[in-house]
């Protein structure tokens, strides 16, 4: 346990040899990881607590972090070397409880050239039990703090006031730290001008910008230069192969290979499981997935994301939210999932239901971005751009809407900053290869579910069916052809798939683009729905669907009149 | 001559270092800031603040911290004398 942004996951990866999500800034860790660690000859199990300031919690992540204690033998408390103080609070109230604690001093190599000197020898004096300094992302002092932890005691502090913590923390402080004056370092001044309105302005806009360019760059080099060949001149023969064994057509022919017009494999209109069933998620949306999540990766870890959040403020709070709401909003540009779960960072039931609402709204995942730049983009830019152009405007008309309907106000930005720091390529690639090993266990097999799905509905006219019944709604007011309303269905178990149904379509670019914000905006895919469903309860739930269904309809019909 | 005024911490200069004398504030308040070092007596350097009421940040101890416009302003700071 310990402060946010202290290095707690990092240790626990250290211990355990679990990988977790490890990032710059603090509420990296919103629920709990267990692990398993060998302590001579017992195994014991450990778990990476969502870090807190106090144990009178003021959020759901440190809620958490506060329940988390009753169930623990020893806890093994993460604390700040560079900021020892503050971190030293929630220290004092372990030690009250009658529970053995180990004190793991992190970021140790950071206190030499801050100029900060600490006397560890009188600190464990003092308090009482084992203190052992350590650098988490190198590993040093890990070992020293395993054969530590059977040594950790509660030596039976009495129970304090809040202002009697304090004042021990300052005779603490007084006895064992010596901080020197150093001078500004090249860090400190990028730090500085990052949160100011002028140059911090600029430097979002390059942030932002750069990333979104970087991103594209990497998922488009990806894509035509080893994928696409890939799949046209390795995968497509043997597809054709198959295609002639199987007798070039049937039932179980276009479940598994798809139509085959004259004689050539399109690998997203022959819509076959090992068509476009592969070539969707590996060839189309993974390369984008790899691209954002390598981004979005060395952001967090630079630090740099809370002082977007700071910029993001005044504006956030127009929407109900305040500025830290951004990072799970980023967090959705990658997937909805992820983002809904993040929002317990924010204080309010009020705010993780504007926020979650607003992200499963106009946030499109990487997933969809993908489909949306690939074919929206074979139109032209500026098609992609009225998508995310409207997308925006959404979020911010609703943000506003839903900040002058739902009773209550947003409460204020408090956070600290964290540090900049160069990341560390093992770390940043480590998290990189989680999450996109993530996206191939967890959605790959969804999408050809998906595909198998569709083509039976398809075989069984079921979609003919549905098609008739909505035609009104799908041809009278979006004005796409009847049969889009299968991948509006379909947008329930994968929107990037959703998509791909459109393509045969032959629709015109204005079509795609009320498709494209209609499948983001109309339902959230069921892994989205299951999430808010949990997080935020039924009522919340149908609210929020409420909410979209009406926007999309609204959104839909009006992008239709317009295009 | 020294100056010995009051002064909330959105009204303070950046650059512009200070006690914190008090928090006027509820218990809840309180007690949040307290968690992030921001209390009676301790020295703080305002850092930046956000056009439009916008967050303040600050320096404490070795941490930077953001704070809302509002609570900013309930934060009441006596100006120290840079030692220069």
């Amino acid at each position: 346990m310990g402060n946010p942004n202290v290095g707690k996951s990092v240790i626990f990866s250290r211990l355990t040899g679990v990988r977790v999500i490890a990032s710059n800034y603090p509420g990296t860790t919103i629920g709990y990881t267990q692990g398993f660690i060998k302590l001579g000859e017992e195994r014991a199990e450990v778990i990476d607590v969502p870090g807190t300031y106090t144990l009178e919690p003021t959020c759901e992540a440190e809620e958490v972090a506060s329940q988390m204690l009753d169930t623990g033998d020893v806890v093994i408390n993460v604390v700040n070397a560079i900021n020892l103080e503050r971190n030293l609070y929630l220290t004092l109230q372990l030690l009250e409880k009658n529970i053995p604690v180990v004190v793991a001093l992190n970021m140790w190599d950071d206190t030499r050239h801050r100029g900060i000197h600490i006397d560890l020898d009188k600190l464990r004096e003092l308090l009482g039990v084992p203190v052992i300094p350590t650098v988490a992302v190198t590993g040093q002092g890990i070992k020293e703090l395993v054969e530590n932890i059977p040594r950790a005691i509660s030596p039976d502090s009495p129970v304090r006031s809040r202002d009697e913590r304090w004042a021990a923390i300052g005779s603490i402080i007084d006895q064992i730290q010596r901080v020197t004056h150093r001078h500004h370092s090249w860090f400190e001044r990028l730090e500085d001008a990052s949160v100011k309105p002028l140059t911090g302005g600029i430097m979002a806009l390059a942030a932002l910008g750069g990333a979104f360019m970087l991103i594209r760059l990497i998922g488009e080099s990806l894509i035509n230069y080893a994928l696409d060949p890939l799949f046209n001149n390795l995968w497509a023969p043997v597809l054709l192969r198959l295609s002639n064994l199987m007798g070039g057509s049937g039932f179980l022919h276009d479940i598994v290979i798809g139509k085959i017009a004259g004689g050539e494999v399109n690998f997203i209109e022959s819509f076959g499981l090992l068509s476009a069933g592969l070539y969707v998620p590996l060839a189309m949306v993974l390369p984008y997935v790899i691209a954002f999540y390598l981004i979005l990766g060395l952001l967090e870890d630079i630090g740099y994301l809370p002082r977007l959040a700071i910029l993001m403020d005044t504006i956030m709070h127009r929407l109900g939210l305040h500025g830290y709401a951004i990072i799970p909003t980023l967090l959705g540009f990658g997937c909805n999932v992820p983002a809904v779960l993040s929002t317990r960072i924010l204080e309010s039931k009020r705010e993780r239901f504007i926020a979650a609402t607003l992200i499963s709204i106009a946030i499109p995942c990487a997933a969809l971005q993908a489909m949306i730049i690939g074919l929206v983009g074979e139109h032209g830019g500026q098609y992609v751009a009225i998508v995310y152009g409207t997308l925006f405007v959404v979020w911010i008309i609703l943000g506003f809407i839903l900040n002058h309907t739902v009773k209550g106000f947003s409460p204020e930005l408090l956070i600290e900053i964290p540090p900049y720091r160069l990341p560390s390529w093992r770390a940043t690639l480590q998290k990189l290869w989680m999450r996109v090993y993530g996206f191939l266990v967890e959605a790959v097999p969804i999408i050809l579910g998906a595909v198998l799905v569709i083509n039976i509905l398809y075989f069984l006219g079921v979609f003919n069916a549905i098609a008739d019944f909505t035609a009104p709604l799908i041809t009278g007011l979006w004005g796409l052809p009847k049969e889009a309303v299968t991948a509006i269905v379909i947008g329930f178990l994968r929107k990037d798939v959703a998509m791909g149904m459109l393509a045969p379509l032959g629709l015109t670019a204005g079509q795609l683009v009320v498709g494209s914000v209609v499948l983001t905006m109309f339902f959230p895919c069921i892994a989205t729905f299951v999430v808010i469903l949990r997080e935020l309860g039924v009522v919340s739930m149908l609210k929020a669907t409420g909410v979209m269904i009406t926007a999309a309809l609204v959104v839909g019909g009006i992008l239709n009149l317009i295009l | 001559m020294p100056e010995r005024k009051q002064l909330t911490l959105t009204q303070m200069r950046i650059g512009q270092s200070g006690v914190v004398i008090q928090i006027q504030g509820g218990h809840g308040l309180v007690n949040r800031l307290n968690a992030l070092g921001i209390r009676a007596g301790k020295r703080i350097t305002k850092l930046s603040s956000m056009i439009m009421r916008g967050p303040v940040t600050i320096q404490v101890d070795g941490a930077q911290v953001a704070i809302g416009f509002g609570m900013a302003h309930r934060i009441i700071v006596e100006p120290v004398q840079a030692i220069k």
